[in-house]
């Protein structure tokens, strides 16, 4: 056996591998599932890819345009997914969310467009933080409120966030008397993506050097750590590979978003506005990431944190893999329910900031269906509705998926009713798939 | 039989009672605990015995009655207050939670975290492979969830949990109903060991033999009361299982 503890001062041993695509698994330490879930979405990708370059001669779905246009698109939907993660992991359900969008939307709107401009003057830089700050307070006092309900009141989640679902859209009605609100502050647009709502070459290629720097300072100091406690470590070539691996998807992804230049006429009129006057050939302006992606990763990653690195992750995995035993272990359940109801209705009034900031208004029926979307997306991101199992990364990836679906088959002329159609089964044969993983895995 | 004059019990329940929906799970019970003393809690399945102790380890909240330990009146109203009197637990269900692997479960409630707050994986892993190097040398598995373990392999667990904690009283629910004969030697062998540091032990079972092999008190419960408190050595297994069956005392022969 390889596992025999070292002795102190002894070379720490490295994983003992085997030949071939499992010892490479093993050493690299890749989750099975979270390449399954790679390759599905490679999949989908080339699929429709392919179906347009046979079909009309020309394939869309792998283009700058598109793959920055689906990655604005997932930027709502995976935000909230962030959230249900954690509400599922316990063995709850949340389907308020994409009415706390609205509702939040509708008063950010309100906010911003009939309440601060009297008070502060129009356009004061201001009001997108007051806005901002509202509507994730409002949301997560919502959800906090619909937590107690369930964790004090006794009532399933099930029925508190569906009757939240009928309550909070039925409010942004009564607040907005069912009109749109717009247009929205300016800088607060900016929140929604665009041309103007993103970080442009330079500003991508300083988040991605951020990104590569993270990627190896972590494999750095889990080599350190794992030498001070004398657990196995990776073999070096491994770890190259790793490192290679991550910072190789982040140049791909920022060399991606950078290839996607403002549309003419949005230059057109930047030059007019600028008073410049456009060369011949036109003017080559990357978009670079979009600030509602930026939003999303920001939200992933500290998520990530409190998922796996601090105590209240810990308990929220705890309580859904064994309530009882949580609850022995001095774990306050009650108020751990709470405070996750909080974060999942916080992340969705963030989600509202993107997307009545995408929409320049908000309407009262911003976000519907959106919790079925949100659901489906942590679910096939490998979140186990029996609770206890579910990654933040995985939720993303759900959401992404979803995405791309919708996405394909809108650029391949299937209309609304097949798709709804293809992402219902999908849904469901995903959870089917992961039930025959988990089945084998045990 | 071993000499208490003058010694402050380590544990003292008092007239402990507590009702659900009527009935009296536990009614009127009184039971102690010295130092370095194995206390055998036996009765019928109902008879309250589990009830009793999740009233000491913090699970339920007495009607009415008190606690004192080392003398002074305790308030266990949850269990972490349980935990601040070094007060642990081994529960029948185990209560672990399958999805978390051993390091994740040992310190569940508990985690070492670093400066910043962040728990801090690599130490409670060292961590739990000393401990449970010392209590089942061939426990391996560290990395995986504890759904995937043996039974014996899950009870270390959960022992370990109690025993990492610097405990001073150890609550044992039938530890090793689940267990094979290898690991139930183990289990005793253990006991002996944590008796012998001056741990004080209730430990609740079926086995009246087990009880007379391991403990040095048995109090028997029925029907929520208290039939009565017995040195094992004072009494025949027979006796014993008249006190549990028939709520019968035994007579004493000294009497």
């Amino acid at each position: 056996m390889t596992n025999e503890a070292t002795k102190t001062g002894e070379r720490p041993e490295t994983i003992r591998t085997e030949g071939g695509i499992k010892g490479f698994l093993a050493a690299t330490e890749i989750d099975t599932r979270l390449l399954g879930m790679l390759g599905a979405l490679a999949l989908i990708w080339i699929g429709f890819h392919l179906y347009g370059v046979i079909v009309y001669d020309f394939g869309a779905f792998l283009t700058p345009r598109n793959l920055w246009n689906l990655s604005v698109q997932t930027s709502s939907i995976g935000i909230m997914a962030c959230g249900m993660v954690l509400v599922i992991i316990t063995r709850h359900i949340d389907l308020s969310v994409g009415s706390i969008l609205g509702f939040t939307a509708i008063i950010m709107g309100v906010v911003q467009v009939d309440i601060l401009p009297h008070w502060l003057g129009l356009g004061h830089p201001l009001i997108w933080i007051i806005a901002v700050l509202c509507g994730i307070a409002l949301g997560a006092l919502i959800g906090g409120f619909q937590g107690a309900l369930i964790a004090y009141g006794q009532i399933p989640a099930f029925i508190v966030t569906l009757g939240g679902l009928l309550v909070w859209r039925g409010a942004a009605f009564l607040v907005a008397r069912g009109e749109t609100i717009s247009p929205v502050d300016a800088t607060f647009t900016l929140l929604g993506g665009g041309p103007y709502g993103s970080v442009g070459a330079l500003g991508s290629w300083i988040v991605a050097g951020l990104a590569c720097a993270g990627v190896v300072g972590l494999l750095l100091r889990g080599r350190s750590q794992r030498k001070k406690f004398h657990t196995p470590l990776r073999p070096a070539w491994a770890e190259l590979f790793l490192g290679a691996l991550g910072c190789g998807a982040v140049i791909g992804a920022t060399l991606l978003v950078n290839a996607y230049p403002w549309p003419r006429g949005i230059l057109r009129r930047y030059a007019e506005a600028e008073g410049i006057t456009l060369p011949e050939g036109g003017l080559f302006i990357s978009h670079g990431y979009a600030i509602p992606v930026l939003i999303l990763l920001a939200v992933a990653l500290v998520m990530t944190v409190v998922m796996t690195r601090t105590r209240f992750g810990r308990y929220v995995y705890a309580i859904g893999g064994n309530p009882e035993a949580a609850a022995l272990a001095g774990i306050n359940n009650r108020l751990m329910t709470v405070k996750i109801f909080a974060i999942m209705g916080g992340l969705a009034g963030l989600s509202a900031v993107v997307a009545s900031a995408r929409l320049n208004s908000a309407t009262n029926s911003l976000g519907t269906l959106d919790e079925l979307y949100v659901i489906a997306a942590a679910v096939i991101g490998g979140t186990s509705l029996a609770g206890g199992v579910g990654t933040i990364y995985g939720a993303i990836l759900g959401a992404l998926v979803m995405q791309s679906l919708q996405t394909g088959m809108v650029l391949i002329g299937f209309d609304a009713a097949v798709q709804q159609l293809v992402v219902g089964s999908v849904l469901v044969l995903a959870v089917y798939l992961d039930i025959l993983y988990r089945g084998r895995a045990k | 039989m071993m000499d208490r004059t003058g010694q402050t019990p380590l544990v003292e329940m008092r007239d402990i009672c507590i009702s659900f929906g009527g009935i009296h799970a536990v009614d009127h019970v009184s039971v102690d605990l010295y130092p370095g003393e194995v206390v055998g809690l036996l009765g019928h399945n109902g008879a309250g015995k589990s009830t009793l102790i999740k009233i000491l380890s913090g699970a339920y909240k007495m009607d009415s009655g008190e606690i004192y330990i080392r003398g002074e009146r305790a308030h266990i109203g949850s269990p972490r207050d349980a935990r601040k009197h070094n007060i642990e637990t081994i529960y029948q269900t185990l209560a672990l939670a399958d999805n978390l692997d051993a390091a994740g479960n040992l310190f569940l409630g508990r985690e070492i975290v670093n400066k910043l707050g962040f728990v801090d994986d690599a130490k409670m892993e060292a961590e739990t492979r000393k401990i449970m190097h010392r209590l089942n040398p061939n426990f391996k598995k560290l990395k995986d969830p504890v759904s995937a373990l043996s039974g014996g392999q899950r009870q270390s667990v959960a022992i370990a949990r109690a025993v990492y904690f610097d405990a001073k009283i150890l609550i044992m629910d039938e530890p090793t109903a689940a267990l094979g004969p290898q690991e139930t030697a183990m289990v005793a062998e253990l006991i002996d060991e944590l008796k012998r540091q001056g741990l004080g032990i209730f430990l609740i079972d079926h086995d009246v033999h087990q009880v007379k092999a391991l403990c040095d008190r048995a109090s028997v419960m029925k029907n929520g009361k208290l039939v009565g408190t017995v040195d094992v050595d004072d009494v025949t297994t027979d006796d014993i299982l008249a006190m549990i069956i028939a709520g019968k005392q035994p007579h004493k022969e000294s009497a």
